[in-house]
């Protein structure tokens, strides 16, 4: 089996200009991953699944993951000249602060393949591709013209996270039903309120109890005659 | 009017029956019982392994599980119930035919189970329609689910044909077509049916008391 | 772009499902085969469209039971997540334990003791064979059979179940497996009452094998249905018996030699058309095989710990990084793919179904084919349905 950078190297070499870059993976499992621009993913795959030492022909697994945007506080030292007044005489002094600066970093939505030689019974090989953002960048290409195992994981990467797959034969939701609005396994994704009973409430589901019940109360009392046991 | 305990069973020695029309008719219908065949995860298995040869339901009156509601009298809802099957569930139990009986087996049927903090699981079957007995466990043994037949069968033993308290399928009054809900665009609509269900009432106690309750009967 | 030359150039949208233009005039019946329904395996609706009795498209209709298992898992705990993995394909919760203890373990660079090893293989070998019996069981009702080959099947499972319930406190759900070994020790009565099953399993596979493989409407029904070839089998990612059906040697126990299969002896039966047929005879085959290894692992159960010394149960924080670890689970190739942010809840919980994958292909295998042979053909990919919706 080729290590990564082996790996890394064939591509460039027969697909030129493809964009590969290696993501390493710091815990024992040593499976250390490719990323792959979106633009030259359909060659860079093909070339995969049917080069002679390779021979990727057994997609295992497509993953969805969501990376929210990030916060980011940077702190830095700023000189700048202002006009002070020193025992009693304004004079221009050059002044050092720190500024804490905060930036957005956008997130992504990121796709993981797995792949496996059934033939070289050898793997995995582990690709990765990265949209621009979460709101309206959200395209990848699909690689279900190459591997048809990734048609339903495709399918449900889309229902659950909202990438779109370009070339996808069927694109539509797969758990969900078809009039859901949400992308559910996002990070940001809020349940809807259908609050039920708990009888060890707790931090959060006892925000939730705490609110649901002022909400009934506003609504009016009416709503809560149910009868006692 | 049921007749003396001590009368029934010295005329039995003589070989005469004495019985009411009310317990003659409960006795048929309670040995007779047909589910429907409809398990939806887990406990489903339980519930097949409950009909196979170890945990004999047929002994009970469960002869055939028939896969048709128009056939069936008892629901048994084996497994969870997710928002996206709901609607079939309450359209499969308008279906059936009066008198028709439901059990809710499992922690998952009766609230929600362990996958309650779902955005598809539905908290409970008994949202939306009546449930007669709720069997905890996850998933309950075969020996449970007996016992739940069991105690639906007494419940049937003790349902009076006339009165107040006289079940649905004789009170030309009471509910008959439960509603459908509707898959919207983030939740079920209406979240849970107001006839059947209402949201536990928390009540403030001493100290973090909370008690909850309140669902209306059937 | 230049691409290596391959020999067999494969044409644009071989890998897709080859349309059938209907016979007949008029419009096509459009019936949908499910949610319930007596013979789909649980929760799971066909839309099929119908010439006559000829299948001219199907598209299977997912997620009634999508109980957001994935969700859940990344708002509790790594060892809070074992209980859950039991209800994935909940005929087998031993092999979905199994497979997520690996994965864990893949991403902590655990080690696990001899004997929790050979506990694993032995309730790993009794679960894949429970579940092969009771799936030929099912394949064999819905043939009309009426549930006799499922009452044998169910006999012997109850017996697998007995000595389950004795070393892990429970039928079904288990929750035996942890992070570096297994939960409980298994006692010298419970390896001897264990070796007593086993010596009755090859006489049950017998009585199977006599009452059903040369039966006559069995035979007639299944040879030649529901035909796949094994390039496409590779390309849609089907593993497990449906795989070596269409003659594809590739199982996971042999290939990762995962835990300590290759010390055992076994042989992995292949197909030859990748029919029904072939897919109840391989069932058949590996319970046999099934068998064979139990009696090694029986043999050869050394002494020690079941749990590793050095394994962290409770608050297991694992370093930021990501694996997937995989078994040869009886439906197929199960694995989980987790990453890590080294919080004490795992950032990504991913599932890989068997069960749902293999049904990538179950339109190319059904089109064509008459209505009463879809229900046969879709029981031969031995589905749960807990698994495909997770």
């Amino acid at each position: 089996m080729k290590t990564v950078e082996e790996i890394k190297s064939m591509i460039e070499a027969a697909v030129p200009g493809a964009g590969v870059e290696i993501v390493p993976n710091p815990s024992p499992s040593g499976q250390h991953s490719l990323r792959l621009a979106p633009s030259h993913a359909i060659q860079i795959a093909k070339f995969l699944r049917d080069e002679a030492e390779l021979k990727l022909d057994f997609l295992s697994n497509v993953t969805g993951v969501d990376w929210p945007d990030k916060e980011i506080a940077e702190k830095a030292k700023v000189t700048r000249t202002v006009t002070k007044t020193v025992d009693g005489v304004e004079q221009t002094v050059d002044e050092t602060v720190e500024e804490t600066h905060k930036r957005i970093e956008a997130g992504f939505l990121e796709a993981v393949y797995h792949l496996y030689s059934v033939e070289k019974k050898h793997g995995p090989v582990v690709l990765r591709m990265r949209t621009v953002n979460r709101t309206d960048q959200v395209e990848l290409p699909s690689l279900t013209p190459i591997w048809r195992s990734a048609e339903f994981q495709e399918r449900e990467i889309f229902d659950l996270y909202g990438i779109i797959f370009t070339g996808h034969p069927d694109l539509r939701r797969l758990l969900m039903w078809d009039a859901f609005k949400d992308h559910p396994m996002r990070r940001d994704y809020v349940e809807p309120d259908d609050f039920d009973y708990e009888p060890t409430a707790h931090d959060e589901v006892l925000k939730r109890a705490q609110a649901h019940k002022d909400k009934e109360q506003k609504i009016g009392n009416k709503e809560q005659g149910s009868t006692t046991a | 009017m049921a007749v003396d305990e001590g009368l029934k069973i010295e005329l039995g020695k003589q070989g005469v029956l004495v019985t009411t029309i009310e317990e003659l008719y409960n006795w048929g219908r309670r040995n007779s019982i047909w589910p429907m065949q409809f398990g939806l995860a887990c406990c489903a298995i339980e519930m097949i392994a409950t009909t196979m040869a170890r945990y004999d339901l047929a002994r009970f009156g469960a002869e055939v599980f028939r896969p048709s509601p128009r056939q069936a009298d008892l629901m048994i809802i084996s497994g969870t119930v997710t928002k996206k099957m709901a609607p079939q569930v309450v359209r499969l139990y308008n279906q059936m035919a009066e008198p028709k009986y439901v059990i809710a087996m499992g922690a998952c049927a009766i609230s929600g189970g362990p996958f309650k903090q779902g955005y598809n699981v539905l908290k409970g079957i008994d949202r939306y329609i009546p449930v007669d007995v709720h069997i905890p466990g996850c998933p309950p043994r075969p020996e449970a689910l007996m016992q739940a037949f069991m105690t639906l069968q007494k419940k049937i033993d003790g349902q009076h044909l006339t009165g107040e308290d006289r079940p649905r399928f004789l009170n030309a009054e009471a509910q008959g077509e439960f509603p459908v809900p509707v898959q919207g665009e983030h939740d079920l609509e209406p979240a849970s049916n107001p006839g059947v269900w209402t949201v536990p009432v928390v009540m403030q106690g001493t100290g973090n008391g909370d008690q909850g309750s309140g669902n209306s009967k059937s | 772009m230049s691409l290596t030359e391959t020999k067999t150039e494969k044409p644009e949208g071989w890998n897709r499902p080859t349309p059938i233009a209907p016979e007949g005039e008029g419009e096509l019946l459009e019936v949908a085969m499910g949610p319930h329904h007596p013979s789909t395996h649980g929760v799971f609706r066909m839309d099929v469209a119908l010439d006559g009795e000829r299948v001219i498209r199907l598209k299977p209709v997912f997620g009634y039971l999508h109980r957001n298992h994935e969700k859940l898992a990344e708002g509790q705990s790594y060892l809070a997540s074992m209980p859950y993995t039991d209800r994935l394909d909940y005929i087998c919760p031993i092999t979905n334990n199994w497979a997520y203890a690996l994965a864990v373990e893949k991403l902590i660079g655990q080690d696990v003791p001899e004997r929790a090893e050979y506990l694993r293989v032995i309730l790993g070998e009794l679960t894949r064979f429970q579940n092969h019996a009771s799936s030929i069981g099912f394949l064999i009702q819905e043939m009309g059979a009426s549930g006799t080959p499922l009452m044998y099947a169910f006999r012997e499972r109850e017996k697998i179940l007995d000595l389950f319930e004795e070393l892990t406190g429970a039928r079904m759900m288990v929750n035996y497996m942890r992070f570096g070994g297994c939960r409980v020790d298994a006692s010298a009565e419970w390896l001897d009452k264990t070796r007593k099953v086993v010596e009755g399993l090859p006489g049950f596979v017998d009585e199977f094998d006599q009452l059903l493989s040369s039966n006559e409407i069995l035979m007639a029904r299944t040879q030649g249905v529901g035909l796949l070839s094994a390039e496409l089998a590779i390309n849609a990612g089907v593993t497990g018996p449906m795989l070596r059906a269409s003659g594809v040697n590739y199982d996971v126990r042999k290939v990762d030699g995962y835990g300590i299969y290759n010390r055992f002896n076994f042989r992995v039966p292949l197909g030859d058309h990748g029919d029904v047929y072939d897919r109840y005879m391989i069932r058949l085959l590996e319970m046999r095989e099934s068998i064979a290894i139990l009696n090694q692992a029986l043999k050869e159960i050394s002494g020690g710990p079941v749990m590793s010394p050095t394994a962290k149960i409770r608050g297991l924080r694992p370093k930021p990084g990501e694996a997937y670890g995989r078994i040869e689970a009886p439906k197929g190739e199960l694995g989980f793919y987790l990453i890590s942010d080294g919080g004490l809840n795992p950032y990504r919980y991913r599932v890989r179904p068997p069960s749902l994958i293999n049904l990538t292909i179950l339109e190319d295998m059904c089109l064509g084919v008459n209505v009463a042979d879809v229900v046969l053909i879709f029981g031969s990919v031995d589905i749960v349905l807990g698994e495909v919706d997770r």
